[in-house]
């Protein structure tokens, strides 16, 4: 048989009209404004790596002239961050930092992750509608609002009253916890349920005992031995009235709850719903559901949680600056119940006060080393906490 | 160009044309596979071992068909058989996947629509679709019919297409008083032909229809049928459906594709098993695979 | 283990019956219950003794002399009467309008790129990870940059107001990218492929589909990145934002010629005015009025926000 030809372009334009590629193919100025729009959409999304060259270009160019240019053997060991007169002990700076950061913790770890695990496992849609914005509302409350009622109010309020009464309201804690656990014990061992023996039971109640009588004696100590500077004005847990470190770190904390709130809760709602269904069909109660299956399902989110919480504590700049208890600089102090410069407010005191302090040469440039040094510690932190929440992602 | 040197062979394309020159067209009779006659002028598709690949895996492959002017042909199989995507990549739907990509060639009326002048908007003005589900644009019911002439520049004139593409679809008494409501309170029926009115606004030459029915009730799947046989005199239809009542009903031509599963990849990749007129597709099927699954045997 | 401690079967039975009527009384459970609402009352009650602080010192400063203390000035005795926020309610609000013009079409048009254009490929990733750390960076590192940028290199060590407005569009600019994205992402892909099977153009396509759809969520994050902006005070004291007495200028507030000139904002004010109290304790009770203002603006702006947010989400069910 012949052979059996498919019409080409040329054949197949018999009786209509014509059809070649140039007429599909679309007018030119309709495919020239497509890409210039898709171009203006590029160049605005581009804006942002050139935010971050800018950024990371301009930390590290004064932060290198400041470490190369300041006598680190004259200055580092310094008691003090006084960049005026030339003294930039860095330790000043991150212990009090490390201090707030961990405070803050304190505060916003178990407060956010409650709060999370309320919203998401036992609210009901009406309780959760009414909660909610309470946690939204506190997480637009700005920093400043927060430095003033911490100075004003956490200060005297409850870090003065814990002061003064610090060691009796810590011992009284322990010993609280303490007698718990005892009757707790003495309970199982009434009840002879949990299958350990009569020795063990009476052996841990001694242990405990051993332990916290050894912290009850230590803490005495503390309060009158350790500030034997002074003893009969200055103690541990004296405060001075101008804010403490404390006050701040409380007022961070409370800016790092809906944070750790948000963040816990997403991880806690991406724990598919059908494990706590296993959970509960094999006669689980809600609370040992909730602890031994959704928690440790969404660890991975929690950690994340805990390590963006620590991120935003490290960075809050406003609180520490208005609360802290220190001015343009700061002696060295580990006490949380002292005045003293984060790194954050360490950066913003020295801006203040005279108008700014452009120009100043090493003083300026110690802003940009301080800069850098929180800029690569909060990234890491936030990398790290990336690689948690893609885990959970993962997982689910 | 293709070449069938040897008409002895099953034509894989179900029908064929010849040309012994330009002007004088004849339709060869194959022996093996009864094919209708049509002059090439009336070739709308020429599909030729087209396949379509997601990335790295291959979706479909081999498909080789022609799809005549002013009929209907269905395109039945189990579900994963790439029937969907094949539809979707005679109007370049499948540009819309970053990973998608499709080798061999697919002629539409002699112009090869993969080629790299081609621009996708300029081929679904021409080939319109209509999907699965009802998407109705959260708009008024004119803006909706309005839409792809509105996007193609005309400012004019847009009462009277709203109004003919509604009458077309069988939807203008229904919703004649009632333009300037949401489209989003119609009922699915009504959203869907609503969805072929928009189609035809933008006066398309072709209609793919990706299982328009699946989302729709009885009665309103036979209002659709009922459409698509009146839109017949006017546009070439493409509909992929999972029901083969359904094909065999409104359909002139059938193509049925079947699924591989490799073994040990477990992946599935489609084919293009029989394509021929649709009283001979479910009456006396060529090919095994084609008995089975019209005979529920199979998917 | 619980078997061998089981005697006779009259003893299971019992045992079953305690553990099946032991539901209401679940105390460890209810007390867990309490515990974690325990957390969230305490936020509540934070909340409430900080409203109830600021309203408390603030109030009087707002009922006695409000007309006076809405446009007076920044001055150096709380008992002057001329002591006032107007300085920094123009401040806050050029920034507010900086932030506006620079980082809202800016951030939009970045989540139209992300979302709708970006290829697979290595800049997109580089784009998407710049945009995610920048959204963790401190706000005080933002200061560093304005004070590098548009105080030092820019205007010769000069503060300006327009160095606060770059400074705080720039802060913003990642979080109206994630939310405008997020706004985008939630667009239903049958309304893109409707539009594109009728021939739209990417552009028409999110001209007129995704645009329009994800308006409300993209409103809602601008809205939250506005209160943001108007909240934040470490970059402005970082590029110089004047805390103490700022002269008052002459002209309307209006007047685009104060882009150049000194300036400060409403946090501004606030932390001014806590560091005076050390010296003059009447000013205390004048930035708890501030804050007042402050806290009324910002929470007005963000309850706006989620309740727009909530409104479009119970109307698309």
């Amino acid at each position: 048989m012949a052979d059996i030809s498919i019409p080409s372009t040329s054949a197949g334009a018999v009786g209509r009209d014509p059809l070649t590629v140039d007429a599909l193919a679309g007018p030119r100025k309709r495919a020239r404004k497509e890409s210039f729009i898709k171009g203006i959409f590029f160049i605005a999304a581009s804006v942002s790596i050139i935010i971050s060259i800018l950024i990371v270009a301009s930390l590290v160019r004064e932060a290198w002239t400041f470490a190369t240019g300041v006598e680190w053997a004259k200055t580092w060991g310094q008691n003090g961050w006084f960049p005026r007169q030339g003294v930039y002990d860095m330790p000043t700076l991150l212990v009090s930092s490390l201090i707030v950061t961990v405070v803050a913790m304190l505060v916003a770890g178990p407060l956010g992750l409650g709060s999370a695990i309320y919203l998401s496992e036992y609210a009901s849609k009406k309780t959760r509608s009414l909660l909610k914005p309470v946690l939204e509302v506190l997480a637009g409350v700005p920093s400043v609002v927060l430095g003033f009622f911490a100075l004003f109010f956490i200060s005297p309020q409850v870090i003065e009253r814990i002061g003064r009464n610090g060691w009796l309201v810590i011992g009284a804690l322990i010993f609280v916890a303490y007698i718990a656990l005892v009757i707790g014990w003495a309970r199982n061992l009434v009840q002879r349920e949990a299958g350990t023996s009569i020795g063990t039971q009476v052996k841990r109640i001694l242990i405990l005992t051993a332990l916290v009588a050894t912290a009850l004696i230590l803490l005495w100590w503390i309060n009158s031995v350790a500030g034997s500077a002074d003893p009969a004005a200055d103690n541990f847990f004296t405060v001075k009235r101008s804010g403490q470190l404390a006050a701040a770190a409380v007022g961070v904390g409370i800016l790092t709850i809906p944070l750790v709130a948000s963040v816990a809760e997403d991880a806690l709602a991406s724990v598919p719903k059908e494990l706590r269904d296993a959970s509960a069909g094999l006669g689980a109660r809600k609370m040992t559901t909730t602890i031994q299956v959704v928690l440790p399902a969404a660890v991975s989110g929690i950690v994340a949680a805990f390590i963006i919480g620590i991120s935003r504590a490290l960075g809050e700049t406003m609180v520490v600056f208005m609360a802290g208890g220190a001015a343009d600089a700061a002696r060295f102090t580990s006490s949380p119940f002292e005045g003293g410069l984060t790194m954050t407010a360490g950066m913003a005191s020295l801006a203040t006060g005279t108008d700014n302090v452009v120009g100043e040469g090493l003083t300026f440039q110690s802003l940009y080393f301080v800069g850098f040094v929180l800029f690569v510690l909060t990234l890491t932190l936030n990398i790290v906490a990336g690689r948690f929440v893609n885990r959970v992602r993962e997982k689910y | 160009m293709v070449n069938l040197t040897d008409a002895e062979d099953v034509n894989p394309k179900g029908l064929s044309v010849s040309a012994e020159n330009d002007a004088d067209i004849t339709v060869e009779q194959n022996t093996d596979t009864p094919v209708d006659e049509f002059p090439a002028e009336d070739l709308v598709f020429d599909a030729s071992d087209l396949s379509v690949y997601y990335g790295d895996f291959r979706a479909v492959r081999d498909v080789n068909m022609l799809i005549k002017r002013k009929e209907i042909t269905a395109l039945i199989g189990p579900s994963g058989c790439g029937k969907s995507t094949v539809l979707r990549s005679f109007n370049r739907m499948n540009d819309l996947i970053p990973t998608a990509r499709v080798e061999g060639t697919l002629l539409y009326r002699g112009v090869d629509l993969y080629d790299e002048r081609v621009d996708p908007v300029e081929v679904r003005r021409r080939i319109g679709m209509v999907f699965q589900k009802p998407n109705p644009f959260p708009k008024s019911i004119y803006d909706n019919v309005a839409y792809g002439p509105r996007v193609a520049g005309r400012k004019k004139g847009l009462d009277d297409v709203v109004e003919h593409s509604l009458k077309k679809a069988a939807l203008w008494d229904e919703v004649k008083d009632r333009l300037q409501e949401s489209a989003i309170g119609m009922s699915g029926g009504q959203q869907q032909r609503l969805s072929i009115a928009r189609a035809i606004a933008s006066d398309p030459e072709v209609l793919l229809m990706d299982e328009p029915c699946s989302a729709l009730d009885p009665i309103a799947t036979a209002r659709i049928e009922e459409l698509m046989a009146e839109l017949k005199d006017e546009y070439t239809i493409l509909i992929v459906t999972h029901n083969m009542q359904q094909a065999a009903r409104v359909s002139d031509r059938t193509a049925f594709f079947s699924v591989e599963v490799d073994e040990t990849s477990d992946r599935r990749t489609g084919l293009l098993v029989e394509y021929t007129n649709t009283e001979k597709l479910f009456s006396n099927p060529d090919d095994e695979r084609t008995e089975n699954y019209i005979t529920g045997r199979f998917g | 283990m619980a078997v061998s401690t089981l005697g006779s079967s009259s003893d299971v039975t019992k045992r079953v019956e305690q553990e099946i009527f032991r539901q209401g009384s679940d105390l460890k459970g209810s007390g867990f219950r309490a515990a974690l609402l325990a957390t969230l009352g305490i936020s509540v009650l934070i909340l409430v003794v900080l409203l109830g602080q600021v309203i408390v010192d603030g109030w009087p400063v707002l009922t006695t002399n409000f007309g006076d203390f809405w446009s007076g000035t920044l001055r150096s005795r709380s008992s002057d009467s001329k002591l006032g926020i107007s300085q920094g309610l123009v401040g806050s609000f050029w920034i507010a309008i900086t932030v506006a013009v620079l980082a809202f079409p800016i951030g939009i048009a970045a989540a139209i790129y992300l979302e709708e254009y970006a290829p697979q490929n290595l800049m997109t990733r580089v784009i998407d990870i710049s945009i995610r750390n920048l959204a963790g960076v401190p706000s005080v590192v933002y200061g560093l940059l304005g004070l590098f940028l548009f105080v030092k290199l820019a205007n010769n060590g000069q503060s300006s107001l327009y160095a606060g407005g770059i400074t705080l569009a720039i802060l913003v600019l990642p979080i109206i990218v994630i939310t405008s994205a997020e706004a985008i992402r939630a667009v239903p892909s049958s309304l893109r492929q409707g539009a594109y099977g009728v021939g739209a153009t990417k552009w028409d396509v999110i001209r007129t589909q995704v645009l329009p759809f994800a308006a409300p969520g993209i409103l809602t994050g601008t809205l939250l990145s506005l209160s943001r902006a108007v909240g934040e005070a470490a970059p402005l004291i970082l590029v110089g934002a004047i805390t103490g007495r700022l002269a008052p200028r002459d002209g309307s507030f209006l007047d685009l010629g104060q882009f150049g000139d000194r300036f400060t904002a409403m946090p501004i004010v606030i932390v001014g005015w806590v560091q005076e109290s050390g010296r003059d304790a009447g000013f205390a009770a004048a930035a708890g009025a501030a804050i007042v203002v402050l806290l009324a603006l910002v929470i007005a702006m963000n309850s706006v926000a989620v309740m727009l947010r909530n409104y479009f989400e119970n109307k698309r069910g």
